[in-house]
């Protein structure tokens, strides 16, 4: 019998609870993103709140069994408002010894650990490099364990069915999934509803994914071990309609809204790289939207190719990640000289060189502001959560096309990956991107500005514009090839101006929390939620402390500086060793500390408390 | 009565910026041919662009008065493609050296080719660096002595004829700068052709290597050294027009006219679907063998371009007009109210 849709089950005690985190790890085939995945959706769709953290190696198979090919799956689903994944773990469900090695250090004491004894076997100990069963290490008695032979119980429900073993022993992430299913006392429908859907053309594995998943519900139902549901009811968000979105998935999808708005076709050049490759495959799969999309021989093909269309008049737009942004340098350059149009998404992970590249860092804000040869100024804005992708997409292509300049998009490994609850913005709703086209007229002339300092975008194929651009220094207005020393500088005066002039239509600097204080916490790109979360709760302990997030790094708010001087410290976190830290001590003389931590990770809010009590100490 | 003619003659498409490349360049005949024929073509200015990296090949586009981009060293086939992807009524010309289209940009022009992006590439070869001061190229024999190789290259030249022929592209082509009349044939050629053209041109760098052609423009020797190819005619060369070329097994090999029949010779075929013919062709090498010029391969293949919009059409008519509203509420979504 399938357990009713949403019904509770009425047989256990169900305690209430705000939030919950739980994080699925196993081996890399185990399926533990696929269950997160589910857990999230039906978490979404009950109405929670949620803010996930999917951790997986780069590799796609590790050896199985091994601490390198531990996969994770955090999810934190509360019925209030929450900005994070979550700090601690209420529960881990550990699929075998590495999994467990890997991620009990972030059990919270007393949290409930599921373990699936079917893998604590003597050969899985030495790949996991314990010298013996962890399970029975007292120090586990901090916990409240649960061992459950999750293989043999999921072999055991599909019985009957016509699958061999391996098939059969692959849906126990099933069975694991129905299992904190009962014990969160989640509805089962919308994950049923995708099995149909996802295995319709294979109805014996589809049937085998739902046994193994109400095998799970029923064991937590009926088996004695666990003595207590728990609860966490729907959170209370602004109305509309919402779906489930991650970073990669919003970009793309504002990137289209953009073009639409725009009324250009969006042309899309990038070369596949670990964590961007996932907008390559959204915005190809919409082709019908007058997406075109390429994928390049390479980096540098990829963002000349954009570069190319943007000239022509399409929106060129390319992404990658740190190395790949390296090699895009040059040509970015290039835009910058020739003032053309161009969003280049910079999804950071764990640098340098090839780093972590599964892993989240924010150390790419130095090589996009700077990282060219020349006086090279461009726009940097950074997308703060999954959903805000959607908006700073929008507003990267709108500042291009209409300041005539690349736009670096930055996003990191964190914000494109995990995901959050979307309200789905109403079409009608999305602002306007206005361009002016260069006219044929007497006097056309290529970088003649407007009053906003920015030269007409004049069009390939358009009769009575026909120009040259290129990346040697030019004239002012003409545009012709100049080696004249006033003049060059005074095109590098005026392209910086260019970028600066775009601050007159940001926000100011929007201080959440009192606009005065002793400390002002300054945080960028994905780590606006822990840094809001710990801002909120230090002010709930009577602590003075405000939040600045700054969406633009170039231009910064016109009136960064008086903001900053109203409070007695300022403090910028950021997941790199000090990069806006750095730019703020420098363009404001403000003796700004830091909060810095490169280790792949995003912040915890715990993290972000003790350096708020340190520094009002 | 005056008559006003909207035929575009060469001068339109000189830009109003002077000329810059060295006294005696062999850039300047290459300009020359280059707007005649986009004249007797009666291309639009307009819809016309030329595209190119660095080097002293790539300031072509300053000087023509069509749409031009000087872009970056190696990159000018990329930025074509991204121009004809957001624009495919534009006739784009790519200009690239030796080492811009085959040292630094090689990556690309070979991407560009496989695809068959509907561009017109040509690429100057001088054999010689000249922008940078005469070092060593791609395309110098071994035993080139530069600047940068003062005891003689030890590098292994490439071909760019075999190069291209070697990733597929679809049309081959080759001539020398000064050689007006073969230059202009085969641009011509290459302007008609559906697809990646491919055009190498024997250029002289007067500065740094000059005569590394002579062999191709001596006027009392050329041609003995070279033969014009063109399609389904016999390999004929020779000032007095006395020697031909034969298979020998594999291998082509030089014979008189006098001693053979007519019928022995080897003919040109620019179509044939295999490039074996073309490669072998792009393979004779002065002294052993005349260099061919002209046409070495012209064949029909799906073009990138149009390929990209067959997918957008098809696409339309799978999921019907775009609907954002749709787009944006896909996938599992709930109401809060």
């Amino acid at each position: 019998m399938t357990p009713a849709a949403s019904a509770p089950s009425a047989t256990k005690q169900a305690l209430p609870l705000r939030s919950v985190t739980v994080r699925f790890a196993g081996d890399s085939g185990d399926g533990m993103q696929l269950a997160g995945t589910q857990f999230t959706s039906t978490s979404a769709v009950f109405g929670n709140d949620i803010s996930t953290l999917p951790d997986f190696p780069a590799e796609i198979r590790a050896p199985a069994g091994t601490l390198a090919g531990v996969s994770g799956f955090q999810i934190n689903f509360s019925s209030t408002e929450i900005f994070t994944p979550g700090d601690t773990l209420d529960a881990l469900i550990a699929m075998n010894p590495a999994a467990l090695k890997t991620n009990l250090s972030d059990l919270a004491d007393g949290g409930i650990l599921i373990v699936n004894t079917d893998e604590f076997i003597l050969q899985n100990f030495a790949k996991a490099r314990y010298a013996s069963d962890p399970l029975a290490d007292d120090a586990l008695q901090r916990f409240q364990l649960h061992r459950v032979p999750i293989t043999t119980h999921t072999i055991e429900a599909l019985k009957g069915l016509d699958l061999s073993a391996k098939d059969a022993e692959r849906c126990k992430n099933f069975y694991a999934l129905g299992l904190v299913y009962w014990l969160y006392d989640r509805p089962l429908d919308t994950t049923l509803r995708w099995i149909d859907a996802k295995f319709s053309r294979k109805p014996a594995l589809a049937e085998a994914n739902r046994r193994a998943m109400t095998a799970g519900y029923h064991f937590g139902e009926t088996a004695e071990i666990f003595p207590v549901q728990y609860r966490v009811g729907r959170a209370t968000l602004p109305p509309g309609k919402y779906r489930n979105i991650t970073g990669n998935q919003a970009l793309a999808l504002g990137l289209i809204a953009a073009g639409r708005q725009a009324a250009k076709p969006i042309v899309y050049a990038s070369y596949p790289i670990t964590p961007a490759s996932d907008i390559l495959h959204q915005l190809a799969s919409q082709k019908h939207f007058d997406v075109r999309t390429l994928q390049a021989e390479d980096e540098i093909a990829a963002v000349t190719m954009a570069l190319g269309a943007s000239f022509a008049g399409s929106i060129g737009v390319t992404a990658s990640s740190g190395p790949g942004i390296a090699l895009k340098q040059e040509a970015v350059g290039l835009a910058v000289m020739t003032e053309l149009p161009l969003v280049v998404i910079d999804v950071q992970r764990a640098g340098p060189s090839t780093g972590m590249p599964t892993k989240t860092e924010q150390t790419d804000l130095f090589q996009v502001l700077v990282g060219r040869n020349g006086e090279c100024p461009v726009a940097v804005v950074a997308a703060r959560s999954p959903s805000d992708c959607f908006a700073a997409a929008m507003e990267a292509v709108s500042v291009a096309l209409r300041y005539m300049t690349p736009v670096f998009l930055l996003s990191d490994g964190f914000i494109a990956n995990s995901s959050e609850p979307w309200p789905i913005p109403s079409v009608d709703s999305l602002p306007p991107i206005r361009i002016r086209h260069a006219e044929p007229s007497a006097d056309f002339a290529p970088y003649r500005r407007d009053e906003r300092g920015v030269r007409p975008w004049a069009i390939p194929g358009t009769p009575g514009l026909e120009h040259r651009v290129g990346g040697l220094s030019k004239a002012d207005v003409s545009g012709h090839i100049s080696y004249d020393p006033k003049n060059h500088q005074h095109m590098i005066n005026l392209r910086a101006q260019k970028i600066r002039n775009i601050a007159a239509e940001l926000p100011p600097a929007a201080v959440e929390g009192p606009p005065q204080g002793d400390l002002l916490m300054i945080s960028w790109g994905g780590t606006y939620g822990a840094i809001r979360t710990a801002c909120e709760q230090a002010r709930e302990r009577g602590q003075r402390v405000s939040h600045l997030h700054l969406r633009w790094l170039n231009p910064l708010p016109r009136d960064l500086g008086q903001v900053l001087r109203a409070f007695g410290r300022v403090c910028v976190a950021e997941l790199n060793m000090g990069q806006l830290r750095t730019l703020i001590r420098s363009e404001f003389l403000v003796d700004a500390a830091g909060l810095n931590k490169v280790e792949g990770r995003p912040f915890n809010v715990r993290d972000v408390a003790a350096r708020i009590s340190e520094l009002l100490r | 009565m005056s008559t006003i003619t909207a035929a575009p003659t060469a001068k339109d498409f000189k830009s109003d910026q002077e000329v810059r490349w060295c006294p005696g360049c062999g850039d300047y005949s290459i300009l020359a041919q280059v707007q005649r024929v986009l004249a007797e073509l009666g291309a639009p200015r307009d819809r016309t662009v030329f595209v190119s990296g660095i080097g002293c090949s790539s300031r072509f586009p300053y000087y023509m008065n069509t749409y031009g981009f000087h872009s970056i060293h190696g990159r000018a086939p990329a930025i074509a493609t991204g121009v004809k992807v957001a624009n495919p009524e534009l006739d784009v010309w790519v200009v690239t050296g030796d080492g811009d289209g085959l040292s630094i940009g090689a990556g690309q022009l070979m991407h560009a080719l496989r695809r068959n992006v509907g561009l017109k590439i040509l690429l100057f070869n001088n054999r010689i660096y000249g922008l940078t001061k005469g070092q060593y190229s791609p395309t110098s024999p071994i035993g080139q002595r530069s600047s940068s190789t003062p005891f003689g290259s030890i590098d292994a030249p490439v071909r760019p004829v075999s190069f291209a022929l070697g990733v597929g592209a679809t049309f081959v082509a080759r001539a020398v700068d000064v050689d007006v009349k073969s230059l202009q044939g085969v641009l011509r050629a290459a302007a008609a052709h559906r697809g990646s053209a491919f055009v190498e041109i024997y250029q002289d760098c007067n500065v740094y290597n000059h005569a590394a052609f002579a062999f191709a423009t001596d006027r009392e020797t050329k041609e003995d050294n070279i033969v014009y190819v063109e399609h389904g005619k016999p390999l004929i060369f020779g000032k007095a027009r006395d020697k031909g070329l034969r298979l020998s097994g594999s291998t082509p090999e030089v014979v008189r006219l006098a001693d053979i029949a007519e019928s022995e010779l080897l003919v040109h075929d620019a179509h044939a679907a295999s490039p074996a013919h073309a490669f072998m062709l792009a393979q004779m090498q002065y002294p052993a063998l005349p260099e061919p010029m002209g046409v070495l391969r012209a064949v029909e293949a799906p073009i990138f371009e149009e390929q990209v919009f067959a997918q957008i059409h098809d696409s339309r008519q799978r999921a019907g007009q775009p609907d954002l509203a749709k787009l944006l509420a896909s996938g599992d979504t709930w109401d809060v109210s």
